[in-house]
């Protein structure tokens, strides 16, 4: 008998299944655990309290990045310098403690590998294809850019994953969201999500895992596809996947933690079986044209609030729902920002790129780019590049893209979280402005009063050299 | 984790929509390697902001808040549930929640109820006349003192670990066998899955 038709997800949920309860929750095995310093201390505690031991430390990979400062981490002499914050400091001794007490691998914040978690992960071909990969941070959802199954978890779940190998999980819906034609020229693979996450809304995705389909996607690189896929949770769904191809196995092959020799072949003949099949049902499904999507930015304080560089700052008049229209009056409240304004009449003070949405290296490619030969305006007070690993930082300095940055008036940083969250020193003050690569515009998210603008690094470079936001198209 | 049962008092009538984590507990909070004590940072930067419903007194020590679709979306910080539980918080009633959200709460003892937004319109009624509201995780309904009565759908295993205060973790590892027999088929078929690095 031939097996119904299945969707990408359905098949890597299939495959996870250990049984299934009489209630319909599943025990899903978990193929790839990430741990960072701030989701995990309370679980490593629960642990030790019930003398509980992990599971299968083997799968689990720690790396600091959201507390971590992103100044110099050694002296002159090479001896580690020490974090003045007494709290983040100790938040990041325990993960150094945690780590080895249960026989994790832990990559200390000194060495060349460090970074973030999301650009971590698949640098070091931990993040595999058709796994199902968990971490203590909803971004997470990055992952799915090379087809894996990967979603944010609670601290909770942290503890049950590093116990048991397993989480107990109902089963989400499958949603397509397919992007046939081609981007224009200066619209990046942030723009589309940016573009797609205002279509559907911060709750379109609710209960649903999205599998990106159509050309737009298939011509991506692995970098652009983790960008699109890391803000899936920015439209409520819990995962985002692209179907793992050619692009993704050459971006995999030889990574340090990628299987090698006959399992690699073994692997790949495996991935290829890894696609919706033709006559898979989405749940849900919506069609975007490449062709509309422009130079995206945000204006309010949800990442559902945005336009193309070329449209204005909105009316609360301007929606039909009246829960909306108080919403959008708040969020102009908090942006200070007046209905009808263009948006590159919005002048702002501070830059940053870096994020697990757009640290990697064809970001810095991207930003360098239009930062070449050009300054930042006089008006931007703070600039900075925060790199997503120390292998993005050698490989952009080898490349000379620090000097671009340097030259430009950026600060060049250490790699971290950074300003993305606002909880090491690296923060945006009360009332300015960001123009920023990263990933959710809350209120507060990037520093108690902060207003966040999210951008493409293109489009961060072309703010910081006009000192507003700016059309990149028209620097290019 | 506390059992959950029955529920009954004032409800703080939020409202807002897309109440993301962030407003739900800042980052900076976020140090901590404890989890108790969040309740003090908590909507701190809605709570800055005079006559602000969260510290008003007809609604001190209110076991129940009320909000508006996609409640806790962003962030998947448990310590968004931490906090509300350390406010006294047993119960969210909203037309939508995020799906992380959702389950931190519930490992928490916390019901997440999804209620229409025409009925949770008419709960932020009843709760802005201070008004109690009564919320019985075993029948499944919401009640108040003017005979609204509103059922609302839960998983049965999320139900079953409310009320019976179970531990999520403990259970799973009484399935020992189960998993090992799973982890015993991918060793032979796909080792490089369980090594976690290369060979």
């Amino acid at each position: 008998m031939a097996s119904r038709p299945r969707t990408l997800y359905e098949k890597i949920w299939d495959a996870h299944v250990v049984e299934t309860r009489a209630d319909g929750t599943a025990l899903i095995y978990i193929d790839r655990h990430l741990v960072h310093e701030v989701t995990s201390p309370q679980a490593f505690e629960a642990l030790r309290l019930a003398e509980r031991p992990v599971r299968r430390p083997e799968l689990t990979l720690a790396v600091p990045d959201h507390n971590l400062p992103t100044t110099a981490r050694v002296d002159a002499n090479g001896a580690p310098v020490p974090i003045a914050d007494p709290e983040s400091a100790a938040q990041l001794a325990a993960l150094e403690v945690n780590a080895p007490a249960f026989g994790i691998r832990y990559i200390p914040a000194t060495a060349k590998e460090q970074g973030i978690v999301h650009v971590v992960g698949p640098e070091q071909g931990f993040s595999l294809p058709g796994t199902t990969i968990v971490c203590g941070d909803s971004h997470t959802a990055c992952h799915g850019g090379l087809g894996a199954l990967a979603f944010g978890i609670g601290t909770s779940e942290v503890e049950h994953v590093l116990a048991t190998q397993t989480l107990l999980l109902q089963q989400s819906k499958s949603m397509e969201v397919r992007v046939d034609g081609d981007l224009g020229p200066g619209v990046s693979a942030k723009d589309l999500i940016l573009h797609i996450v205002g279509t559907i809304g911060a709750a379109g995705g609710s209960g649903y895992v999205i599998e990106y389909r159509g050309r737009v996607f298939e011509a991506m690189s692995v970098e652009e596809r983790l960008t699109v896929c890391n803000m899936s949770i920015e439209a409520g769904a819990r995962a985002g996947l692209i179907a793992p191809d050619d692009t993704t196995f050459a971006y995999l092959k030889g990574r340090p933690m990628a299987p090698q020799g006959a399992e690699w072949d073994a692997a790949v003949a495996y991935w290829r079986t890894l696609h919706s099949d033709d006559g898979a049902v989405f749940a849900k499904s919506v069609t975007i044209n490449a062709a509309d999507v422009e130079p995206s930015v945000t204006w309010g304080t949800s990442p559902e609030d945005v336009v193309a560089i070329g449209g204005r700052v909105p009316s609360p008049d301007d929606f039909a729902d009246e829960s909306k229209r108080v919403a959008v009056q708040k969020s102009l409240d908090y942006m200070g920002l007046t209905p009808g304004t263009p948006l590159t009449e919005v002048a702002i003070e501070n830059v940053f790129i870096g994020s697990c949405t757009n640290s990697r290296i064809e970001d810095l490619r991207a930003a360098a780019a239009v930062l070449k030969g050009r300054h930042k305006a006089d008006n931007v007070r703070w600039a900075i590049v925060v790199p997503g690993s120390g292998l993005v930082k050698a490989q952009a300095e080898d490349e000379g893209l620090d000097k671009v940055f340097i030259d430009a008036g950026f600060e060049w940083r250490e790699p971290g979280c950074s300003a993305c969250l606002g909880m090491n020193p690296d923060k945006v003050p009360p009332g300015e402005r960001c123009a920023s690569t990263s990933n959710r515009n809350f209120v507060g998210r990037q520093g108690p009063g902060a207003r966040t603008h999210l951008v493409s690094p293109a489009m961060a470079a072309a703010a910081a050299v006009t000192g507003r936001l700016a059309d990149v198209r028209e620097l290019v | 984790m506390q059992p959950l049962t029955r529920v009954e008092g004032r409800a703080i009538p939020l409202g807002l929509k897309n109440v993301d984590t962030d407003i739900i507990i800042p980052a900076k909070w976020l140090k901590t390697i404890s989890r108790e004590g969040l309740g003090a940072g908590a909507f701190e930067a809605l709570r800055a902001e005079p006559g602000n419903v969260i510290d008003d007194p007809a609604y001190a020590g209110a076991p129940v808040l009320i909000a508006g679709d996609n409640f806790g979306c962003g962030s998947s910080r448990e310590h968004a549930a931490w906090a509300l539980g350390d406010l006294g918080i047993r119960v969210v009633i909203a037309p939508s929640f995020s799906d992380i959200f959702s389950g931190n709460a519930v490992k928490n003892g916390i019901l997440p109820v999804v209620l229409p937004q025409d009925a949770v319109d008419r709960l932020l009624e009843v709760a802005r006349e201070e008004q109690p509201i009564s919320v019985d995780l075993e029948h499944q309904t919401v009640t108040t003192p003017y005979q609204d009565r509103f059922t609302f759908a839960l998983d049965p295993f999320r139900r079953d670990c409310l009320l019976n205060g179970l531990d999520e973790v403990g259970l799973t590892m009484a399935r020992g066998e189960a998993i090992g027999g799973f982890e015993a088929t991918r060793t032979a078929a796909q080792p490089w899955l369980m090594r976690g690095t290369a060979a």
